[in-house]
Order: structure tokens, then C-alpha cells, then sequence
């Protein structure tokens, strides 16, 4: 898919393009509109996940989609927008939430998410929260990708090696000797593997974002905002 | 995919951001800063065994000329030799993709911090050494473009540095994407620069003149006399202008109307140069008419008995013994 091809995909009259451009957009936004509704309206975890269905649902009945243009701002804000007006209107038309009113039913693990929100530190507002789930949820895919590519390329065990020591909680973190005889390299490999998988992962989360945004100059701006540096 | 924790997110967005040195002859030290284009690292040229600082982009690629600003603000400082603009070492492209630029490292304080501490006159004195460095870089027909306070730092040992010339741009010829070379020598007569082909809107507001806010094609070194002036401004108030009108009640009348010249909307009305803005502070500092303020009578008066106020003491006492011996001598 070229850089652009995910949202218009989601706006295109092809069923299956969509099906698969929102599955892919779902990837990465389930996660911050579950824990969202679920912080901002303080609904039970079972409604929030009707609602999070529903929503995705009626993504890709072209509800909310079509009216997006990225010239107007981000496809993040845009998302969390649809959310709220969503839920304003189920709550001013007394509906009750239904699971599955769209034509799809996506896979999404809420016990999972539920889980986090127990253990998450819950500080700032819930747009906060919002914004904090993509980061998490754009590092998640781009690790998949990751993942991938090192499979793909016979460097699994770079991949096993960053996994180790970037992504466990560990405190304090293996040394690099420690690594190199838990994985049976030399010293100098496990700083050559750990730089290759970082800027392998680097290019990974950039290429996923790249793909969820419509405009370089919106890639630029999501981009500094998930590598949480200053935007000018 | 298991999922992460808010330690873990935390710090793979920091790691994101540590530039990739593999392969060059630099070691990372330390995070200094971070600025529009990019941060700033503290790094260790392994070959040279000296500290320098590396400013990196954020991103790969072209997108807003970003990469091609910094390889022109590094070859803009490699051919600008001055004590007042920091040198360049090298410049290039990481592993990552990312464009660099080694600089010498300055350990210092920038103009806010430093001129908290210091009187009128030495504030003067400052602006004087700052505008050194942005009157040799005109002569040689370029122009900084975004000249603010947070652009000049002081150095341990008081070296005035104008830094970030990430927006400068040179003479006729103009550094459209692309372009590999640099125009270095600039006839001194040239009055207009070609700024940017698209016209763009580069710059810092408050310390931007009209014409670069308006995006104007054309602007020359006027438009960082309209900056100095600026900057002036906020050495004299403490605030950028236009934030604390109220507070420039306090700065003598000279001095503003310098600020005003040199911030004038039309670049005609304004200074024509750095030394131009510069000769009438040395003025000021000396006691001297400025050629910004037309003075009155009683304000001249009142200038020459402060700069001569000995000789007019003298002067009014031979005269008042004169008189009163006239008057009580001959009785």
C-alpha cells in the first residue's frame, strides 16, 4: 500500500478495500477509543466494548469516514471527535448500546485492554489518555512489523535480543555481557544487533504512521508527536 | 503482540529520538536540547578526542527542505569565519537517514539569562558585539532570517555567538532543494537578496519583519536590522515587542527612537545596516547625538552638560565669581 492508500482506502466504495483499510485503522485505534469511553463516561467495560464495536461498525458503513479531510486536521483527532459525537448521540436518543449493530464484528481483545486500565498510572484527562493509547498503539504494530521484517531477513535474533532488552521491564536492565552470554554472541554483536533492531524499529513505527496519515505534512506533525518531541 | 507498559512506551520514544552514530566517529554523550528543526546532542569526536555538538532532525527526508536547511546552515558557517558564529565541523546523513551537523560545543547562557545581570551601558556594549557577527555575514551577502534572543548565547568567557542560521539564506543565488553549492562571494552593492523561490514564511514572530511575515519573495539584510532592533527592544524591556508596550516608558528617548528605525515597516525608513544601528548606540553610550532622534533644545542642553558636566561646572563657577567680583569688587 503506498502512503496514502489507508484512509482513502477506508473511503472507497470497494467493500473488501474497506473492510481491510478499517481492520487496519481498528489496529491501531481500538485500544485509545475503548480506554477513552471508558475514562471519560465511566461506562462499564462491557458497554465501552459495545461502543468501541458499534464505532468501528459504522466506520465502515462510511459514516464517519467521508466526512474526514485531512486538510482540517488529524485523523486522530478527527476519530476521537466521532467518538464523542457518537456517544452524545446514543445518550440523547436513550439508545441502549448493541453489540455488533454494523456489518462487521472486529477481534478485539478487551479483557486485555481492560487489564492494562487496572494497572495504568490514570493521570491527565481522558484526551490525554486518548493520545497516550495510540503512541502505545502505533509502537504495538510497529513492533509487529518489526517482528516481521526480522523473520523475513533471518534476524530473528535481533529481534529476540531487543525484546529482551527494551521491551521487558527489567529493573535494572541485563548488561550487555550479561545478554551476550544469554544469547551465546560476543559483546560487540549484541551492541551491533541491539543498533540494527532500533533503527530497523525506528523505520518500522515511522513507515506504520506513515501509512495512517493523509498528508506529509500531517506525518510530520503525528510523527513529532509520538516521538514526544516539540512541534513548531 | 503483548502489550506495553507505560515505562516501556516511555522509553522506546526515547530511544527513537537518540540519533544512530553507527558508523561515524562520533559517541553519544548526552541529550543538550531541542529546537524547530531538531535536537541537539553532545557527542565525542573519538578521533579528534574533543567534545562537539550534534544537531540532528528529527525525520529523514526532504519534507520542508528541513535536511537541505541544515547542510546550507552548516556550509553557510564553514565559509563564514568569525568569532561571533560557531564553527562547523562536518555534516552529513545517519545511518537512520537523518541529516547531522557537527558544531563546535558552547557552554554558555543565552541572551535572557544573561542580561539579567547586567547595567544599561553593558547591555548597549552587547548589542554592539552581537550585531559584529551579523555585519560580517552581510558584507558577504547573507542574511540570517531569524535573529532572536534565544539565537545569541554568551559564552564562559563572554564570546557573543549568533547561533542557528538554519534560515539564513544567501545572496543571489537562491538554495532550492537540491542545489549543491553555495554562492560565497556576494557583491557588497547587492541591496536585494532572493529569499526563497516559494515565497514561505520562515521566521519567529515578534522579532520577524513585515516583509518576511508577509512571505515576501524578496527581502534582504534589512530584515534582521528589523530583529536587532527587536532584540534591542528586549534587552531595553525584558519583553519581545508588542508583548509589554508599558514597559518601554522607562528606556530614554534616543534608545527608543533607535528601536523604532530599526523596526520601522518600511526597510527604506530603516537602518541600512548593522554598523549603520550600531554607530548611533556607540553615540548614545559616548553622549553623543543619535542620528535616530532629533533632539530639542533644552535635551541638547541637558546631553552636553551630562557628557561635559565638569568643564560646565568649571565654566559656571569662573562665571559666578566673575560676577559676583564685578559686582562686590569694587566697593
Amino acid at each position: 500500500m503506498t502512503r496514502h492508500s489507508l484512509v482513502l482506502a477506508a473511503q472507497s466504495n470497494d467493500p473488501a478495500t474497506r473492510s481491510r483499510a478499517i481492520e487496519a485503522i481498528a489496529a491501531a485505534y481500538w485500544r485509545p477509543v475503548y480506554k477513552y469511553v471508558r475514562m471519560k463516561w465511566n461506562i462499564a467495560p462491557e458497554d465501552a466494548a459495545d461502543f468501541t464495536q458499534e464505532f468501528f461498525s459504522r466506520l465502515l458503513e462510511k459514516e464517519f469516514l467521508d466526512s474526514y479531510e485531512s486538510s482540517k486536521g488529524r485523523l486522530r483527532t478527527f476519530l476521537r471527535t466521532c467518538a464523542d459525537r457518537l456517544f452524545m448521540n446514543q445518550a440523547r436518543d436513550s439508545k441502549r448500546l448493541k453489540r455488533g449493530v454494523g456489518s462487521t464484528h472486529l477481534s478485539l481483545d478487551f479483557m486485555e485492554a481492560e487489564q492494562e486500565l487496572a494497572t495504568e498510572l490514570r493521570s491527565g484527562s481522558p484526551e490525554d489518555s486518548f493520545d497516550k493509547e495510540w503512541v502505545r498503539s502505533i509502537f504495538v504494530l510497529g513492533l509487529a512489523r518489526l517482528q516481521a521484517s526480522c523473520e523475513s531477513r533471518g534476524k530473528l535474533i535481533h529481534f529476540e535480543l531487543f525484546e529482551r532488552y527494551d521491551l521487558e521491564d527489567d529493573d535494572p536492565k541485563p548488561s550487555y555481557a550479561q545478554l551476550a552470554t544469554e544469547f551465546g554472541l560476543a559483546t560487540t554483536d549484541v551492541t551491533n544487533y541491539l543498533a540494527f533492531a532500533r533503527r530497523e524499529f525506528r523505520r518500522c513505527v515511522l513507515d506504520q504512521l506513515r501509512e495512517m496519515t493523509t498528508s506529509e505534512e500531517e506525518f510530520r506533525r503525528e510523527a513529532q508527536a509520538l516521538l514526544g518531541v516539540k512541534v513548531t | 503482540m503483548k502489550s506495553l507498559s507505560d515505562r516501556v512506551v516511555a522509553r522506546l520514544q526515547a530511544d527513537m529520538q537518540i540519533p544512530d552514530l553507527s558508523g561515524t566517529r562520533y559517541n553519544l554523550l548526552r541529550y543538550v536540547a531541542c529546537g524547530g528543526m531538531g535536537s541537539v546532542w553532545l557527542a565525542e569526536d573519538t578521533v579528534l578526542k574533543r567534545r562537539v555538538a550534534l544537531k540532528v532532525l528529527d525525520l529523514a527526508g526532504p519534507a520542508d527542505d528541513l535536511d537541505v536547511r541544515l547542510l546550507s546552515e552548516a556550509r553557510i558557517l564553514a565559509s563564514l569565519e568569525h568569532p561571533g558564529m560557531v564553527p562547523v565541523h562536518d555534516a552529513g546523513t545517519l545511518a537512520d537517514g537523518r541529516a547531522f551537523c557537527c558544531m563546535k560545543y558552547v557552554e554558555g547562557q543565552t541572551l535572557a539569562q544573561h542580561i539579567a545581570t547586567l547595567n544599561l551601558p553593558d547591555r548597549l556594549r552587547l548589542l554592539e558585539r552581537i550585531a559584529e557577527p551579523l555585519d560580517f555575514a552581510h558584507a558577504r551577502g547573507f542574511i540570517h532570517r531569524d535573529l532572536k534572543p534565544d539565537n545569541v548565547m554568551i559564552g564562559a568567557f563572554g564570546e557573543v555567538l549568533v547561533m542557528d542560521w538554519g534560515l539564513a539564506k544567501v545572496g543571489v543565488t537562491s538554495l532550492e532543494a537540491g542545489e549543491t553549492e553555495i554562492a560565497t562571494a556576494v557583491q557588497p552593492t547587492q541591496n536585494s537578496l532572493r529569499v526563497t523561490g516559494q515565497g514561505s514564511v520562515l521566521g519567529t514572530r515578534g522579532y520577524m519583519s513585515p516583509e518576511q511575515a508577509r512571505g515576501d519573495i524578496e527581502v534582504d539584510q534589512r530584515t534582521d536590522i528589523f530583529s536587532l532592533g527587536a532584540i534591542l527592544t528586549f534587552m531595553l524591556t525584558g519583553s519581545a515587542p508588542g508583548e509589554l508596550p508599558a514597559a518601554s516608558g522607562s528606556v530614554p528617548r534616543p534608545l527608543r527612537a533607535i528601536c523604532e528605525k530599526a523596526m520601522a515597516a518600511d526597510p527604506n525608513a530603516r537602518y541600512q545596516s548593522a554598523r549603520g544601528m550600531t554607530a548611533d548606540i556607540t553615540h548614545y553610550l559616548n553622549g553623543e547625538p543619535v542620528s535616530a532622534y532629533p533632539e530639542g533644545l533644552l535635551e541638547r542642553s541637558g546631553r552636553v552638560f551630562t557628557r561635559h558636566r565638569t568643564a560646565v561646572v568649571l565654566v559656571a563657577v569662573y562665571l559666578t565669581m566673575r560676577v559676583l567680583f564685578i559686582l562686590f569688587g569694587r566697593r
